[in-house]
């Protein structure tokens, strides 16, 4: 099967009202390598210069970039820009319905005292609570009922994810980044990241590895309508551990309620939101700290390239 | 008499006795000491007793107890009689705490590195992913030397066998090292001839050994000398008073978060003239709040991209980020097969019988011998007290079995352990010794050669009842000094420095970091504030009392000008004139929620003290705590007036004392030039504003007035040696404004002032006078002719007074501007506050 093309563009400005006199940054803005997943072209491009920069790989094997800036500034402006080819990778129901059962991963998670095998020893980096991830008897209850005994692990999750989307309204009004899972679910509203964290934590409840998956999804304009650039947003998702299946890992989006394929970009895998969120830093001075963030995801087959997409400048303000 | 000794001293069959035998005998290592106690006389007893008390106040020692309601310091309990170890006992504990470290290091470069020990199977995963403390960012960093823990203490106790157990490990930021230091200081004077004749090892070479071995480490470049700082978290720590006793020991200078800064791979202490490099961060801060960029966002303590320069190998930090998981409790039962694996050796040192519930047949051992287990969290980051299985009954035990049911984990029981017991000096019956539960934390440190050198004793503590079972300094108990003796020679090498020395206060001025200047600034303007508020009131009290509490003009007018300057509150409107103010001057004077007391200046003085503290001398520490301590006890038994003025006299003398410390005995750095202009600005302002409002208040023309104002400003006798009269408008204004020979005068502190600004200005190239310089022009070409045959007592408001009066104001208004200016050039932004942005 043929790869589908993808041009993404992600733009995040900061205004600070007033003077930042020192600022340090982490990005999680380069895509990860995966089987599936070829990154034919990847670039960053920031304004003003960084006084500083260090690329590296953080815990997980995502690509990582630090930067800082010493110089008195009052404006940053990061953008990202990637030509990317996502192979089709879709698990079929004969693989979903022949994992293997739940209550066997789980055993297989557990500590016996013998050595593990790596790939197990590889999961359970993603077995317990992590920041955002609490870990508490009601998220294993309110998962019981899609786990019966014997149930194969990605049925199992498949019914989860279906749960979540039934029951859950997409609100972005009602949460913010630090909003407690236990909230969302009582709450039964949120956005992508609040439905991934709550699956992981029904997951790990049950003694399953699960991963927080941070990318892109592609979107499709009204019927009739152009492409609109930074109409997108970054997204997020779930992966589950089933040894046995195709690469250990299945993905789950339980905020389309669909298995990811070929329309699902990934950036990044963590425990939870805190180990790979895009952009992170501190800064000492400044206003107003709330970022403009803009995401244009394309495929490039397409035949109309939104005019000005690959010709957006990064421009400085006072220049403007 | 060896029978009064032991007249209330319990036997106990169910605890080891550190000083009997099981037949009642005393211990061979411990007949000097005891015939010792024996034969001091009860006079002599309570005498040192009396000495170590008043060490340990007025040297500061404080602990500090978050849950305090009123936040005050409280003073370090330490029991006079010291825990004595004989050298063979000694030489098995001392190789096993070093096994112990060497050990715990290894796990750490492991589970941040290779991971061997889960791939082994070795420690469960839920023990090294499954805690907080295990800090992502820091795999696959390699510190220098290998080295990931730097310092460690380990908490023993002896079974009732004798054999000494692990009870737990300190990896994060250990603390206590510094208060057996002071323990020594006082146990070893209590009892100097047992000291010497005992042959107790000393102390200094343990530390030396900690000071040569991050030295060693310092990942210096080319001729740089190594500099090492102590990081604190800040003196609401509840052990700061030990931060700034070990910096001052070490010769380390003592930092706080926000002195640091990071620039690209280096990470640099602020300093008054610049960045300087720092090579070595021996932290007394969790690793978790050292980076806000990549750890807790929410710190406010941290150094934000300390990370990355760990990463390049640019700095030693001891100990490294990450070290704090190995404080979990659960880790204890795997030790013996992770040190075979580790170091192909059998751990010579048990733990206390340990079982982690996140094993299933563990599980249900604790849940078979409940009643017999202390129930721990497994994880130090957790948040919760020990449990005593047999203290559990009905609901509240079956919520506690529920809850380790549903996070098994997160659970370890412990085996309840019968602590030894150690005779402690009882305090309510004379000469009677009593029996104190007893454990030892020990210490070890990294030495130059890549080893760990243990300290020869360590930090003994006693438990407040005869029955605990749990020592904590935080529940009320109480310390001991811990004598391990030896055959052979002790070494006499020290660290320490005499009590007052020069170099004591501001040690050197190059490295002085931006944040100590400005507390060195405050210390200056509050030391000054409080000697004012002080003089003022004597002045009004003084002549209360003179005249017998009548409201005579002179008395009154004080009392307006004490308003005006707020050390007295501003009357409210309505409210009737107060009848003599004898009242609202002792309120003014010891109660320190009165904005504006003399009670509330000292508690500012204390404050901006303790920031600085590693830098006072112990003499100041003496009186500043002394004269707290007085007042805080005159506020609960109502002193009389002239009880009153004694106290305002002692307060002035040790003001005066702290004044002639700073002039005498401190360096002419950077930081005495800015405790200076500290002072100077607060007494120009003071005297401004005073001569000001003397100048406009009507009350000021009655007789008598001229001599309090002469008073204030302690130029009486100059006055009198110049004019032999009564005071008159005209010379007084003259001395207390005009002459720049009074130190007391309004043009002394100007011109100080002035010159301090130009040599600045030259050295730190930086100018900004805003104003000074001009208003002390526009004063110094005031000409006093108006005021000659003046009839001061008849004239209201008239013009040469008034404008006075306004470059007086305006004076006092550039230094309030100076003030802000200096802030905004020399000293940390403390305004400016770091914040974490998140995009997504």
């Amino acid at each position: 099967m043929e790869p589908v093309r993808y041009h993404v563009l992600h733009e995040t400005r900061y205004d600070y009202g007033s003077t930042i006199s020192l600022s340090q940054q982490q990005l999680h803005l380069s895509p990860r390598f995966l089987p599936w997943q070829q990154i034919v072209e990847q670039r960053i491009d920031i304004e003003p210069a960084p006084t500083w920069r260090r690329d590296g790989q953080d815990a997980f094997g995502n690509p990582v970039t630090w930067i800082s800036f010493h110089a008195p500034h009052d404006h940053l402006c990061i953008r990202s820009t990637m030509n990317i080819a996502v192979l089709p990778h879709l698990p079929d129901a004969a693989m979903l319905a022949e994992s293997m059962p739940w209550e066997a991963v789980r055993e297989r998670l557990a500590y016996d005292s013998s050595a593990p095998e790596a790939e197990d020893l590889d999961a359970v980096r993603f077995l317990f609570e992590s920041p955002h991830v609490r870990v508490k008897h009601e998220l294993a209850d309110y998962a019981a009922d899609c786990f019966p005994p014997g149930t194969p692990v990605l049925v199992g999750a498949k019914k989860l994810m279906s749960k979540i989307f039934d029951e859950f309204e997409f609100d972005p009004e009602a949460t913010t980044v630090s909003t407690p899972v236990l909230e969302v679910l009582e709450n039964k509203r949120g956005v992508c990241q609040d439905f991934a964290h709550l699956m992981i934590a029904c997951l790990r409840a049950l003694g399953l590895s699960a991963r927080y998956v941070s990318g892109y999804l592609l979107t499709r304009p009204p019927p009739g309508k152009p492409r609109l650039i930074g109409a997108d947003a970054s997204h997020a998702w779930v992966s589950v551990y089933a040894p046995g299946s195709t690469d250990n890992w299945v993905d789950f989006d339980p905020t389309n309620n669909l298995l990811p394929d070929t329309e699902h970009i990934t950036l990044a895998i963590g425990r939870d939101f805190t180990d790979i969120s895009p952009l992170r830093g501190i800064i000492l001075g400044g206003g107003g700290a709330e970022p403009e963030v803009a995401v244009t995801v394309v495929p490039l087959d397409e035949e109309e390239m939104p005019a000005g997409l690959l010709a957006v400048p990064v421009v400085d303000k006072a220049e403007a | 008499m060896a029978r009064t000794l032991l007249a209330i001293y319990p036997h106990s069959a169910r605890r080891y006795d550190e000083m009997l035998k099981a037949d009642g005998a005393v211990r061979p290592h411990w007949q000097r000491f005891f015939d010792h106690l024996d034969s001091v006389s009860p006079e002599e007893m309570r005498r040192r007793l009396d000495f170590a008390d008043r060490r340990i106040q007025e040297n500061g020692v404080t602990y500090n107890v978050y849950a305090d309601p009123n936040g005050a310091d409280r003073p370090w309990a330490l029991d006079p009689l010291p825990l004595i170890i004989p050298p063979d006992e000694w030489a098995q504990v001392s190789a096993a705490v070093a096994q112990r470290a060497t050990l715990l290091n290894a796990i750490l470069a492991d589970l941040y590195g290779e991971k061997t020990l889960l791939a082994e199977g070795l420690l469960p995963p839920a023990l090294v992913y499954g805690q907080h403390g295990y800090l992502w960012p820091s795999q696959g960093i390699k510190p220098p030397g290998g080295i990931w823990l730097h310092h460690y203490a380990v908490d023993l106790a002896r079974a009732p066998n004798g054999r000494w157990w692990v009870i737990a490990d300190r990896t994060q930021a250990p603390s206590g090292a510094g208060y057996a230091l002071e323990n020594r200081l006082v146990v070893s004077r209590v009892f100097p001839e047992m000291f010497r004749d005992l042959h107790v090892q000393h102390l200094a070479d343990f530390f030396r050994d900690h000071q040569d071995g991050l030295t060693a480490l310092a990942p210096v470049e080319g001729d740089e000398q190594p500099h090492i700082v102590l990081l604190t978290p800040g003196p609401y720590n509840e052990t700061y008073f030990e931060h700034a006793y070990l910096s001052r020991y070490l010769g380390f200078p003592l930092v706080e978060g926000q002195d640091l800064t990071v620039r690209g791979d280096s990470v640099y202490l602020k300093t008054l003239r610049g960045l300087k490099r720092v090579h070595v961060i021996l932290r007394r801060q969790d690793d978790d709040y050292c980076d806000p960029l990549e750890l807790r966002g929410d710190s406010a303590l941290g150094i934000p991209g300390l990370l990355n320069v760990a990463r390049a190998g640019r700095v030693v930090i001891a100990n490294a980020l990450g070290s704090g998981m190995l404080a979990s409790s659960a880790l204890m039962g795997f030790l013996p097969a992770i040190c075979r694996h580790l170091l192909g050796e059998k751990l010579a040192m048990p733990s206390v019988g340990t079982w982690w519930c996140g094993e299933k047949p563990a599980l249900d051992y604790v849940k078979e011998n409940f009643d017999d287990l202390v129930i721990k969290p497994a994880y130090p980051t957790q948040r919760m007290e020990p449990v005593f299985g047999h203290e559990l009954e009905g609901e509240a035990r079956e919520e506690m079995l529920r809850r380790i049911e549903a996070r098994p984990h997160a659970y370890v029981a412990q085996e309840m352990v019968n602590l030894a017991q150690a005779p402690t000096w009882s305090r309510a019956h004379e000469r009677r010794l009593i029996a104190r539960p007893v454990g030892l934390r020990a210490y070890a440190v990294v030495n130059a050669d890549g080893g760990y050198s243990v300290m020869p004793g360590g930090l003994a503590r006693v438990a407040q009842g005869a029955g605990a079972r749990i020592i904590s300094m935080q529940r009320g108990g109480a310390s001991k000094d811990t004598w391990v003796l030896t055959d052979g020679p002790v070494s006499e090498f020290t660290l320490l420095k005499p009590s007052i020395g020069v170099r004591d206060l501001v040690r050197s001025g190059a490295n002085l970091s931006s944040r100590v200047v400005e507390n060195l600034f405050w210390l200056g303007r509050y030391s000054e504030r409080f000697d004012n508020s002080a003089r003022l009131l004597r002045v009004a009290l003084a002549r209360l009392v003179d005249v017998g509490g009548e409201k005579t003009p002179a008395v009154a007018s004080v009392l307006e000008l004490a308003e005006r300057l707020k050390v007295l509150p501003t009357p409210e409107e309505d409210s009737p004139p107060s009848e003599g103010g004898e009242h609202v001057l002792l309120e003014a004077i010891y109660d320190p929620a009165q904005p504006g007391s003399l009670a509330a200046n000292i508690r500012s003085l204390m404050w901006s003290a303790s920031h600085v503290r590693e830098r006072l001398s112990l003499d100041h520490w003496h009186s500043l705590n002394r004269l707290q301590r007085e007042q805080q006890a005159a506020q609960k038994t109502h002193p009389t007036l002239t009880e009153a003025i004694a106290f305002l006299d002692r307060v002035l003398l040790v003001s005066s004392s702290l004044n002639g410390f700073a002039m005498d005995n401190m360096t002419r750095d950077d930081g005495w030039r800015f405790l200076i202009i500290g002072r100077r600005l607060e007494r120009l302002s003071f005297f401004a504003r005073s001569i000001a409002s003397f100048l406009r208040m009507e009350s000021t023309r009655g007789p008598g007035c001229l001599e309090w104002l002469l008073e204030l400003a302690d130029s009486i006798i100059t006055y009198r040696s110049r004019y032999s009269r009564f005071p008159e408008l005209l010379p007084v204004l003259d001395l207390l404004v005009f002459d720049e020979s009074n130190p007391h005068g309004v043009m002394f502190q100007a011109s100080v002032l002035g010159r301090y600004l130009e040599r600045m200005t030259r050295e730190l190239g930086a100018d900004d006078d805003p104003g000074l310089s001009k208003a002390i022009e526009r004063l110094r070409n005031f000409s006093l002719e108006p005021f000659e045959n003046m009839q001061f007592n008849q004239c209201v408001s008239c013009l040469p007074c008034e404008e006075l009066a306004l470059l007086l104001d305006q004076l006092d208004a550039a230094a309030g501007c100076l003030s802000d200016a200096l802030g905004m050039r020399y000293f940390t932004h403390v305004g400016d506050v770091s914040r974490q942005t998140m995009a997504l």
